[in-house]
């Protein structure tokens, strides 16, 4: 279970004692793929036209529209312009200077696993490479090209989402550093599908770069990993399915930080405040993010996935034998099944390489103390934590050589906004906010924006006790010590939960969380029965109350929504996003009336879930009127 | 017919030229009367081969009664035919049948070593002779054998008989054959000589329950001719060799009425001295069978001109347990339900013996030319390929050879006579690498045979040089076209010299549609680059391919794979997991099962999977009708 992870560099290091100018100039010679077919960004578009697929594509769309095909082709190179990339070096060079400088002000390092770097130069030469790092924020593809070009590696060409080519001028340098805009949704554009889809290819079977896009779809807001898409894993994959090539690999790349600059942006999203529309001047705005502390952060490249290795036995590429393969199909049903284990596995490979900082442990044991604690008990907790989380395998970043309540102080100092420390008493609170007359719906919106934020930190540690939480909530609610009554319990409460975290479908999370609590002697697990040990009473209580503020969120969407459903009669069914809305409306009323205690209800991403998961497991339908 | 003949012997000098043939012929004397006497010698001796009465009178064929004598018993062809490093660690090829023969290949060696890390120091040699004490005793069905002396049919179960039909050119055969381990070998050999003597082996080998295996070249890459381990019946190899005689040619129809048993060098010369051929030349010619040939539907060098075997037969007779299967007629093609001459084709031995086949005959050609292309890269090679098939002006054979196989052409070339020579070599490969760009570790050649009528030839010639030119195509001349053909008679023996060396490899094939031959080259290749890797191969193999045949719809492809295999405690079953590995990629690739060297037991498990339940179904169910006591029971195919 444990693993041995790579040592880290500080790339800030050299930044710091070396001319950014110097740096952005110098010469950049990348390792490219032994396979690579040259070709320009525009010769590239011209491939992608004259291709067998899209060809094909133009003339079904022409004959099914009746529009000629010319005029479908001038659509579909419309579309390709809107979308295609033009990476330009010199816009690179641009980038590698002022965010050379971004990145001093912000980070007082940036963390890089070398070992990483190393095996990612060796998988580029060998097979064409996808990169699929974490997305927590908006520095994070920003900081995947600035790392790339440190190391002299190729260039990736990213997926992004349309909303940043409203940006004036901001879009068009993402464009010229590498990014392509894809439409947040295209369900049954067939022209627009397959264009995409051809190019990601053409990009992929020449190696022109590396592609890089997020598996989760978007930025998660509650620092929890999203549930994977796999469109685009599919499209990366196809080309492997029909042999056009040997392998790809995958790489997937964690990104953590130590403090997320959109932290309070997301907390206030999360409780019903859309999210500011891209745009230059709001991001001229966000500059005042430049005069703050962020920590550290840290980038972790994990060994390459062969997509070969990962369809062995579960792939039968022959299914493609009969069919000419520019002919797009869509993917069987075995193939469906792979691609979302697939997804699910490269997600959970991302979780565990993500860096934690002790905060986040720290943030745990707040939230569980809504009353806040004294700093000695909270430094004793934290190292209680600390050993637990060790213990299951997580990536911990502690401090050598360093007392346990240095390291609590220090954490505490980096994220004081989010508390208040008086007489050696910590509690979570809001700090920043004017301290003048305010209604008490007001009052809980900020205490509610501070529990998200906080939240967020809890999150990021919550794959490592999710499986041992669940098992531990099983537990207590069956009762029982038979296996098979935990056993359901545990099933059920992981189907509740599947819309809300990273759980892979089979026995193996079970079979994982036995484990765990097993050795750390918590449990024994006989043939038929399942004990708790005489030490194990705190860890499950611990355990089982990391997940309390889910459960009791999950308790209250039936109920909000039963009141949201009431009070409009005319309309039983609501689309989502108004749904999520009165949802949070009426959590806010029962909550500023004193009768719910848990903010974490508040977030729409909870409910947003919750009701997922219900209509999933049919507790409620949706009704057409 | 004098300038036709003299054409030709120039044209092809791979084949034994007459003259050879002839003193071959007045050494055979001798050499039977050697045989004779070892006869006569075990008899005094007193085994119990008192049975054993091999029919003595010699007919004309290249390979005549006792293979044995003039072939190698545990590797490929004639016993005289050889490459070995000389004392000077220079590789030459010995004897006197081939142009190869008796010359000096001074780059071979740096070849070999650099390939695959071997090193002439660290030698595997074979076990010089049979081990015949290792051959497990017969196990003979008495009242066959006494049924069959009745019918006077010749017999044999002298054990080295029967090893040397206990199997075909499968690697693992040929490894444990050098190791001088020796498995199940058939119990006793038959030599029928005509159709009505298979027809009385058969009657009684239903009447005894004897299991027989037909055995025409032996020349089998598919295991087929291995005796399955569960049988526990007598075991009767059935050589056919005897049967070689063209029975009539007609001329008004173009047509010979051949007996199966024929080699096919000896169809092909007898057929000249007529002024006719066959055209059907597949790479075993000089061993493989008639018989054998419809039995695992082979494909010839020049079937673009021909045509394969299933175009060429006319009539097929087979003796079946159920009896003799043939059609009324020689019509030329008939619409009576589906052909039955397709359940024959490619029965791999599992329904009967193939006795007597009619096939076309062709005048032999007027001229004939080899050329040859140099292009930058395989892919445009294969884009040339492609476009000659799209415009249907393939000459008679036209094969490219990817860059590896290139330079191990290359290492084959014989020592140059004169300084003149070997400075038009140099300017050669200068004009190339320097003067027109092509990358030396990319470029790949395409070999081209053309055959016809001087004019005609020419023309066809210019058409195919002007499509290569699109694609980037040099005329190369006509001597790499020819020691390109060279190279696949001669290559079956450079995997014996290999094995002498710690160097084991085979070559496989399979047909692709056009559109996937690149990636399925590419992903075949390196996926036996890198099973190797894993499987603990010391050094990176030898994987190469060519594409030896163009068709309307795709093409046939042939994978060559060797490695060291120092450092390996089971050599060959690391080949065999490569192999295995290697040919579920070409299926995953959208390649065939195979395209001409059969299914045998070597690739029986993808049979299903192949030609779907049903398919096999309706093989399974002909077969039960056909042989329903399992009569011929090599287990092939099903």
């Amino acid at each position: 279970m444990l693993k041995k992870r790579d040592d880290f560099e500080d790339i800030l290091e050299e930044r710091r004692r070396s001319s950014d100018l110097r740096y952005a100039l110098r010469c950049y010679t990348p390792t490219l793929y032994r396979g690579l077919v040259p070709c320009k960004a525009s010769m590239l578009k011209s491939i992608v036209l004259q291709s067998d697929h899209l060809q094909y594509v133009i003339k079904q769309v022409s004959s099914e529209s009746g529009e000629s095909t010319e005029g479908v082709s001038e659509e579909a190179s419309l579309i390709l312009d809107e979308m295609a990339h033009c990476l330009q070096l010199s816009t690179i060079r641009f980038f590698a200077f002022t965010l050379s400088k971004a990145f001093k002000r912000l980070f007082r390092s940036v963390c890089v696993n070398e070992e990483g770097i190393q095996r990612l130069q060796q998988a580029v030469q060998e097979h064409p490479v996808v990169l699929l790092p974490s997305h927590r924020s908006y520095m994070d593809f920003l900081m995947m090209s600035y790392l790339l070009y440190t190391y002299d590696l190729p260039l990736p060409v990213i997926a992004a989402g349309m909303d940043f080519m409203s940006m004036k001028f901001v879009g068009e340098m993402l464009r010229m550093s590498g990014a392509f805009f894809i439409r947040r949704s295209f369900g049954g554009d067939k022209l627009y599908w397959a264009v995409f889809s051809e190019y990601v290819k053409t990009m992929l079977r020449n190696g022109y770069a590396p592609i890089e896009f997020f598996l989760e779809g978007t930025r998660s807001r509650t620092c929890k990993s999203l549930t994977p898409k796999t469109g685009l894993l599919n499209i990366v994959m196809e080309p492997f399915f029909k042999g056009e090539l040997f392998d790809v690999n995958l790489v997937p790349v964690s990104i953590s930080y130590e403090r997320i600059l959109e932290e309070s942006l997301y907390a206030r999203e999360l409780l019903g405040i859309p999210k500011p529309k891209e745009s230059t001047s709001g991001l001229l705005k966000a500059r005042r993010v430049l005069s703050e502390d962020y920590g550290s952060m840290y980038v972790y490249f994990g060994h390459p996935v062969s997509v070969r290795s990962l369809a062995e036995g579960k792939i039968n590429r022959s299914q493609y034998n009969l069919l000419p393969r520019y002919i797009p199909q869509k993917p069987s049903a075995d193939t469906h099944e792979f691609l979302s284990d697939a997804a699910f596995r490269l997600v959970r490979i991302q979780e565990e390489n993500m860096v934690l900082k002790p905060w986040v442990l720290i943030a745990t044991l707040l939230l569980q103390n809504p009353d806040g604690l004294d700093l000695s008990s909270l430094a004793e907790q934290t190292d209680w934590l600390r050993h637990l989380a060790l213990a299951f395998g997580a990536f911990l970043d502690w401090p050598d050589h360093e007392a346990c309540s240095e390291v609590v102080s220090c954490s505490l100092a980096l994220h004081r906004h989010l508390l208040s420390v008086s007489a050696g008493h910590v509690q979570l609170s809001v700090t920043d906010v004017p301290q003048v007359e305010t209604t008490p719906e007001e009052a809980v919106f900020h205490q509610a924006v501070v529990v998200l934020s906080c939240a967020s930190y809890r999150n990021q540690i919550l794959h490592v006790f999710l499986r041992p939480a669940l098992l531990a909530m099983a537990m207590q609610s069956a009762n029982s010590n038979r296996k098979d009554d935990v056993y359901n319990g545990f099933n059920f409460l992981r189907k509740v939960f599947s819309n809300e975290f990273i759980l892979c479908p089979g026995d193996s999370d079970f079979e994982e969380a036995c484990y765990l609590l097993m050795k750390r002697g918590v449990l024994q697990v006989l043939e038929h029965e399942i004990v708790m040990s005489a030490s194990g009473h705190s860890t499950l209580a611990f355990l089982s109350s990391v997940l309390d503020p889910f459960l009791q969120g999950y308790q209250v969407t039936p109920h909000t929504q039963c009141v949201a459903v009431f009070s409009d009669h005319k309309r039983l069914i609501l689309l989502r996003f108004e749904m999520s809305i009165f949802c949070f409306l009426c959590a806010f009323v029962i909550m500023a009336s004193g009768r719910l205690k848990c903010y974490e209800a508040l977030s729409s991403d909870l409910q947003k879930n919750a009701l997922a998961a219900f209509l999933r497991l049919k507790a409620v339908r949706k009704v057409k009127v | 017919m004098n300038t036709r003949a003299s054409l030709r012997r120039s044209a092809k000098p791979r084949r034994p030229d007459p003259t050879r043939a002839a003193r071959h012929r007045c050494r055979r004397g001798e050499v039977n009367g050697v045989t004779f006497r070892t006869f006569i010698v075990t008899l005094s001796v007193g085994h119990e081969h008192l049975l054993s009465y091999r029919p003595c009178n010699i007919k004309t064929g290249a390979v005549y009664l006792s293979r044995q004598e003039i072939m190698k018993w545990n590797g490929w062809g004639y016993s005289d035919s050889r490459f070995l490093f000389n004392k000077k660690g220079q590789a030459e090829f010995t004897g006197k049948r081939y142009r190869l023969s008796g010359l000096i290949l001074p780059s071979l060696k740096d070849w070999f070593e650099g390939t695959f890390g071997a090193n002439l120091q660290h030698k595997s040699p074979a076990t010089p002779t049979v081990n015949l004490s290792a051959v497990a005793p017969p196990n003979l069905n008495e009242p066959f054998i006494e049924d069959l002396k009745a019918a006077g049919v010749a017999a044999s179960h002298d054990p080295e008989d029967r090893v040397f039909r206990a199997h075909g050119h499968c690697l693992h055969e040929i490894f444990a054959l050098r190791e001088g381990r020796i498995g199940r070998v058939p119990d006793m050999v038959v030599w029928p000589s005509c159709h009505s003597d298979v027809e009385k082996i058969v009657e009684l080998a239903c009447k005894h329950n004897v299991c027989l295996i037909p055995y025409g070249g032996g020349t089998s890459v598919s295991s087929a001719l291995e005796c399955p381990h569960e049988e526990t019946r007598s075991i009767v190899s059935l050589d056919t060799s005897q049967m070689n005689r063209i029975l009539w040619i007609d001329e008004k129809n173009l047509t010979a009425h051949v007996e199966a048993g024929i080699i096919g060098q000896d169809l092909e010369r007898q057929l000249n001295e007529h002024g006719y051929c066959t055209g059907h030349e597949p790479d075993s010619m000089e061993f493989s069978s008639l018989g054998g040939w419809v039995a695992t539907r082979a494909s010839g060098m020049k079937k673009n001109i021909y045509g394969n075997i299933e175009d060429l037969v006319v009539h097929i007779k087979m003796v079946t347990p159920r009896g003799v299967i043939e059609k009324s007629c020689l019509g030329p093609r008939m619409s009576t339900g589906p052909d039955i001459h397709h359940f024959i084709l490619g029965s791999e031995g599992t329904l009967g013996v193939v006795t007597e086949v009619t096939m076309k005959i062709r005048p032999i050609p007027e001229y004939q030319k080899y050329g040859s292309v140099v292009f930058p890269n395989f892919q445009q090679g294969v884009a040339c390929l492609r476009e000659v098939a799209r415009q249907r002006c393939a000459p008679a054979s036209i094969r490219l050879m990817d860059n590896e196989q290139f330079q191990f052409g290359h290492a084959l070339k014989p020592q140059v006579s004169s300084i003149f020579m070997s400075f038009l070599d140099g300017l050669k490969k200068f004009y190339i690498t320097k003067f027109k760009g092509f990358d030396p570790h990319h470029l790949c050649v395409a070999t081209l045979l053309f055959e016809g009528d001087r004019g005609k030839v020419l023309q066809h010639e210019k058409q195919v040089y002007d499509i290569a030119a699109k694609f980037g195509g040099l005329a190369a001349g006509e001597d790499n076209g020819q020691r390109g053909y060279m190279l696949t008679f001669v290559i079956a023996y450079l995997r014996d010299l290999g094995m002498d060396y710690y160097v084991i490899g085979e070559s496989f094939e399979t047909s692709v549609p056009w559109d996937r031959v690149l990636d399925l080259c590419r992903n075949v290749k390196e996926r036996i680059v890198r099973e190797c890797k894993e499987r603990g191969v010391q050094f990176p193999p030898l994987s190469t391919c060519r594409v030896t045949q163009t068709y309307d719809a795709g093409a046939c492809v042939y994978f060559y794979f060797a490695f060291n295999y120092r450092g390996l405690s089971d050599p060959v079953h690391v080949y065999e997991q490569v192999e295995h590995a290697a040919r579920e990629e070409i299926l995953a690739n959208g390649g065939s099962l195979s395209h001409h060297h059969g299914v045998g037991k070597l690739r029986k498990e993808w049979m299903k999977e192949s030609v779907s339940g049903v398919g096999l179904g309706m093989l399974k169910s002909v077969k039960e009708y056909v042989d329903p006591q399992n009569i011929f029971g090599n287990r092939n195919l099903l």
